[in-house]
């Protein structure tokens, strides 16, 4: 790992541009921000990321009065801090060079602004139809440009059959099969395109975005307040995390020093949060193979971790606690104090759960060696968080750019290296133990004070916040205007960076696997749509 | 295989005993806030405008509530009352003639649900999610879930209805044989909730398909889609909590 100095001298040597020192007025992480001329900003990204050992974050489209301003955000090592690479275009000019050959974790992103900020990528293979699905929205529409008024209906239309992904196979018996948009008991809107000859998937293409509820639109113009309630309901089953991030960049832009107290209850939260997930996860894979007792053995936690949750913080998912400047209610000692013993007593059960899940040979049948993915194909598509640390990508942005006082606390970050569906199991696992270690130490060390900060005024101004939450690396982008209101809200979320990999697992086996493959991918739709 | 067998009979019996008894186990529902008091202040810090004044006193539209819990933890004026409860559904407002009765049951023993995720944020399909574990166990009534509209008698819908949901969803409602129900899940499914007003989706289930039963929350417990369940089949009374609601056109938009 190169160090942050070096980087920047070498990026400052080769791509002569300006660079924009301790940018984000931030004090718990190094933040730079470089801009540079269009036609250089493939090669530095791709140089950032293939030799300098910094991950793809997020791209951050904007339009600006002045004009575009296109934000490629990396992140490296706790000493590498992150980057920002910016460039700027004039407002008539909507052709940017695609980063897909040199930065391959930037595909989706870039696809999603092409759709969305009606921008054109040159060189990037796979443009169109993707957010808005062509037989719904006639082409010319992008929402996302200031001029369009989100809060108003947009022309549509309702045409069929016009989705139609070339296919590949070209063999005797070879068909392609649809399944969704609905399409299984409790799951997710999504569409999957599998094309087989019969026994193996030979290509797995997801559809999604079938519940896009336009959220960084409709965030635009509403109070930073009220925004919050859409960054938390962006996924609901980690809107701790997601409520945190945008606290962050809140909090960076007006300058708020968010007391202790409130610092490491959000690392209680956010830890109880995805203990919580993690359980939920381990039942969906439980499920997945059809083991019923083993189902219902998993099911135990889950429940027990949300009523946990509600009877401490007053929410089964812990919506409205986060607020800019701490939280919105303080908690007692003795109710930290059972919230502690009592998530070891369900983490008892599963560890016991995991005993026995390593004993039954029908059950590892249907998971090792099954939906590989390998370190080279997890880092070239910026996979994240478990996942990613499953395939020996020990990733972890509580590690790599700790905050919230994370650099004080005592935890691992599970890592294991066969990249299949056990091998994610297991992190799960491990990583649920790590969380209720950082529960019992932010438990023990709970300074008193407040958990707000008071009177806090907004200002204008962007910024950058991240946490890891449960699925990965979340980014959100914030900037308020003038008024007090958000004009630009990017929430950059994991799911969107492992949907692109997604088919990496799922290609090359079973039909039957399918299905065992998405549960222990483990992906959020309603967070990658948003 | 015989390990799992042992685990299963010693784990015992876990699930709850409603509907034949209130279930009192800690943190099952965040519960609502209560309509009254006389702190008109309140109505202003109500994101989604569930609260409103009425006759000066601080009424409730339960389908828009997003248990932000800002009136319940508002600094300056008195906060609201919280409700513990968990029986939460009513017939919407349209029902009209489809309504089951109370105590008139137009299905059989078992019923079969097919759940549709119209863009919910995920916390209301994992709470359903709930229903099938060993706490919920709906199976103990008769109720599954089904993966296809063919053999469904309940299509549960949650989330606002995206614009790219909309025709899923009725073509999953045509393919249902009739009688059918429609059960809306959460205030995504009711009013849109923190979604609205926008270009990419509705404002619930109602604009597409005609409603029998709805459930506030965001998210509604497990308890309360069960209940919403029981109420769509007329084996439990509705709450009645809608009875105030306004008609959809009176709605003051939010923000
Ligand atoms: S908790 Fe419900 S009623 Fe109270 S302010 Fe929030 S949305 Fe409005």
């Amino acid at each position: 790992m190169m160090r942050l100095q070096d980087a920047l001298e070498q990026v400052r040597r080769r791509w002569p541009g300006e660079m924009r020192g301790e940018f984000g007025s931030r004090k718990d992480a190094l933040e730079y921000e470089m801009e540079s001329p269009s036609a250089e900003v493939p090669e530095l990204c791709g140089w950032l990321f293939k030799e300098a050992g910094y991950n793809f974050a997020t791209l951050i489209p904007e339009e600006r009065e002045s004009g575009w301003e296109l934000r490629y955000v990396f992140y490296g090592d706790r000493n590498q801090g992150v980057l920002h690479v910016l460039v700027r275009q004039p407002i008539d000019n909507r052709t940017f060079l695609s980063l897909i050959g040199h930065v391959h974790a930037a595909d989706w992103n870039e696809r999603e602004a092409e759709d969305l900020f009606g921008l054109s990528f040159e060189g990037h293979p796979r443009l169109g139809d993707f957010v808005l699905h062509d037989d719904h929205w006639p082409e010319a529409i992008a929402p996302m440009q200031r001029s369009v008024d989100g809060r108003q209906p947009l022309p549509h239309q309702q045409r069929e059959g016009v989705w139609q992904p070339l296919l590949v196979l070209d063999a005797p018996g070879a068909f392609a099969m649809p399944i969704g948009p609905i399409y299984s008991g409790v799951a997710e809107s999504a569409l999957f395109l599998l094309e087989t000859t019969g026994e193996d998937v030979v290509r797995a293409v997801p559809r999604l975005f079938y519940k896009y509820r336009g959220i960084e639109k409709i965030a635009e113009g509403r109070s930073v307040q009220d925004a919050l309630l859409l960054a938390e309901r962006a996924n609901g089953t980690c809107a701790f995390a997601h409520g945190f991030a945008y606290c962050r960049a809140a909090e960076a832009i007006c300058g708020a020093a968010v007391p202790d107290r409130a610092r490491m209850l959000r690392l209680l939260l956010a830890e109880l949060e995805r203990l919580r997930h993690h359980a939920g996860a381990i039942r969906e894979i439980c499920e997945s193979t059809s083991l019923a007792v083993a189902t219902s053995q998993a099911s135990i936690p889950e429940e027990e971790l949300l009523s946990l949750s509600c009877s401490f913080a007053g929410h089964r998912y812990l919506f409205g606690l986060n607020t800019i400047g701490g939280l919105t209610r303080d908690f007692e000692s003795a109710a930290c104090l059972d919230v502690a013993a009592g998530a070891a007593d369900i983490l008892r059960r599963l560890d016991k759960l995991e005993e026995e899940l390593r004993y039954s040979s029908s059950f590892l049948d249907r998971l090792e060696q099954v939906g590989m993915v390998s370190n080279d194909d997890a880092r070239t598509f910026g996979l994240v968080g478990p996942i990613a640390r499953a395939s020996g990508v020990a990733r972890d942005l509580r590690r790599l750019q700790p905050y919230s006082g994370y650099e004080r606390m005592e935890f691992a970050v599970p890592c294991e290296q066969e990249g299949d569906g056990y091998a994610r199991l297991r992190i799960l696992f491990a990583e649920a133990r790590q969380s209720l270690r950082i529960i019992q130490q932010a438990v023990a060390r709970l300074p008193g004070g407040p958990v707000c900060q008071r009177n806090l005024e907004m200002k204008s101004g962007a910024a950058l916040g991240w946490t890891e939450a449960p699925r990965g690396a979340a980014f959100h982008w914030l900037r308020v205007g003038q008024d007090g209101m958000v004009q630009r809200c990017r929430l950059a979320s994991p799911s969107l960076n492992n949907w692109n990999g997604f088919h990496l697992a799922a290609e090359g086996f079973a039909f039957q696997d399918f299905p065992i493959i998405m549960a222990s991918f483990g992906l959020s739709v309603a967070e990658n749509d948003r | 295989m015989r390990g799992w067998v042992f685990t299963g009979l010693k784990t015992g019996i876990k699930s709850t005993r409603y509907p034949e008894e209130e279930e009192k186990r800690p943190g099952v529902s965040p519960g609502l806030p209560i309509a009254g008091g006389n702190s008109l202040g309140l109505v202003d810090i109500c994101p989604t405008n569930a609260l409103l004044a009425s006759n000066g006193q601080v009424a409730l539209e339960y389908g828009r509530c997003v248990h932000c819990f800002r009136c319940a933890r508002a600094a300056k004026s008195a906060p609201l009352d919280w409700s513990s409860g968990y029986e939460w559904a009513d017939l919407s407002a349209k029902a009209g003639e489809t309504a089951v009765e109370f105590g008139q049951n137009g299905f059989g023993r078992s019923l079969h649900v097919l759940v549709v995720d119209a863009g919910d944020c995920g916390a209301c399909l994992s709470e359903i999610a709930q229903l099938n574990g060993p706490y919920y166990n709906m199976h103990r009534l008769g109720i599954f879930i089904t993966p296809t509209p063919r053999f469904a008698d309940v299509l549960l819908v949650v989330g606002p209805v995206t614009e790219h949901m909309r025709e899923p969803l009725r073509k999953a409602y045509a393919a249902m044989p009739t009688p059918k129900r429609v059960v809306a899940i959460g205030v995504c499914a009711l009013s849109g909730g923190v979604f609205v007003p926008s270009f990419a989706s509705g404002s619930g289930v109602a604009d597409v398909l005609p409603v029998d039963v709805v459930v506030p929350g965001c998210p509604p417990p497990p308890l309360a889609v069960l209940h919403g369940l029981l109420v769509a089949v007329g084996r439990k009374p509705p709450s009645r909590m809608f009875v105030s609601q306004r008609p959809v056109e009176e709605r003051t938009p939010v923000l």
